[in-house]
């Protein structure tokens, strides 16, 4: 019952997904749209879990005082502000993403405006760890070093006022010498995908019951 | 110069700025606005399940006519999600779960056979079409030859000697130049963020731009 009917459902529902993708017909073809909407109804409830999971853990900390509790307060804070104004936007306009909603203000003026600050501080680090990786020692790694400098010039105006072939140069690299090792190693993550999705359905793979 | 008067614009700096001084050392700033971008992007998650996952999918068809009476099961399946909070029932979960991994797994050989595997294929064969003038010719058969190249590399059930090690050690040079070229992309792409945040504290900020 509690193994056995697991591993009923996985294979049942990825056959039924496998066979509506090739007989698009009934009974079979309207089963795959129906379980990706049963599929998406289960998402938005394993997403809760995941709220009050993180929820849990900043009670926890602000009940038992630890090294900079008062943080997690500042969490609730901005919790609560985006979800009072997502709901009540959602209450107000049919659609809460739409400009001018005072939902899609806070949004564009906080959250994205933190976002992009967030992935750009990335910038900071990935320079200096290129500048400790990047050392020409082997042919390989010479390969890695001016690929990357000439996709990286090649892509500002500078690279162009440097050698007006440069851009040029550097979208080749791009399309060309990148594709195909792109499309293997694309190939390659899909082979071992397919793999692993079959041995789940089979009931081989069984570790996400445990 | 004309500084922005804006309560927002003022908050979104202030943030940005409280985020770049993570670049001098982990200090309490930082820790601040990474916690209300926490919080903030939390709320917001739970407003887009609100919005696009329960009121569309679950009560509209459920409590409006035609009614989708069927639709219960999911729900109940989702339900049983919550059986992890109680030690007694905490294997209820496996059920919701192998139907997540069914249909994910389902859903993604197809996709995967359709879309990553026969039309990249498909892409770089060598057709009449590729050879229309001298450079399409070596692109074409570069695009080939990578494709060729990389797959045999990642090929570990042959011993590496003769004709199949050569192919391999090209192999390693375009796998080499694929990963710098996204490396490249990659930090072009930060250092893109990185201006659009200079240009909004300097221009609609400060105003000095």
């Amino acid at each position: 019952m509690k193994k056995r009917v697991p591993l009923v459902i996985t294979f049942v529902t990825g056959f039924i997904v496998i066979i509506s993708f090739f007989i698009p017909h009934r009974p079979f073809g309207p089963l795959e749209t129906d379980t990706l909407i049963w599929y998406s109804i289960i998402l938005g409830f394993t997403l809760l879990i995941g709220v009050d999971s993180l929820v849990r853990l900043h009670v926890r900390q602000m009940r038992r005082r630890k090294a900079g509790w008062w943080y997690s307060i500042v969490f609730f804070a901005g919790f609560f502000y985006c979800l009072v104004i997502g709901i009540m936007s959602v209450i107000r306009t049919p659609n809460p993403f739409q400009p001018g909603t005072i939902f899609f203000y806070g949004y564009k003026t906080i959250l994205i405006p933190l976002q992009s600050t967030m992935f750009a501080l990335l910038a900071f680090f990935v320079a200096s760890a290129s500048y400790r990786a990047f050392r020409a020692r082997t042919l390989e790694a010479t390969l890695l070093l001016v690929a990357a400098v000439i996709v990286m010039i090649g892509r500002v105006p500078a690279g162009y006022k440097l050698w007006t072939r440069l851009p040029g140069i550097a979208n080749w690299i791009f399309n060309v010498l990148q594709m195909g090792a792109m499309r293997g190693i694309m190939i390659g993550v899909a082979l071992g995908a397919v793999a692993m999705s079959l041995r789940l359905i089979l009931g081989i793979e069984r570790t996400y019951l445990s | 110069m004309s500084i922005s008067t804006s309560i927002w614009v003022w908050m979104a700096a202030l943030l940005t700025l409280m985020v770049y001084s993570f670049l001098y050392k982990d200090n309490p700033f930082y820790r601040l606005a990474e916690h209300i971008f926490m919080g903030l992007s939390l709320g917001y998650t739970l407003t887009i399940l609100w919005y696009n996952y329960i009121i569309p999918r679950v009560y509209e068809p459920l409590f409006l006519p035609p009614h989708q009476w069927s639709l219960i099961f999911p729900i109940l399946l989702g339900m049983m999600t919550f059986g992890i909070f109680s030690k007694k029932y905490s294997w209820l979960i496996k059920y919701p779960l192998a139907f997540y991994v069914g249909g994910y797994a389902g859903l993604r050989i197809p996709l995967l056979l359709q879309s990553w595997i026969i039309r990249q294929v498909e892409a770089s064969f060598l057709t009449p079409d590729k050879f229309t003038s001298l450079m399409s010719s070596i692109n074409a058969i570069l695009i080939f030859a990578g494709l060729f190249a990389t797959l045999i590399y990642f090929y570990f059930s042959k011993k590496r000697e003769h004709g199949f090690g050569a192919a391999a050690q090209v192999g390693i040079v375009f796998i080499m130049v694929a990963f710098g070229a996204a490396f490249g992309y990659t930090v072009m792409a930060r250092i893109s963020l990185l201006i659009g945040r200079m240009q909004f504290l300097l221009h609609d900020w400060l105003g000095i731009m």
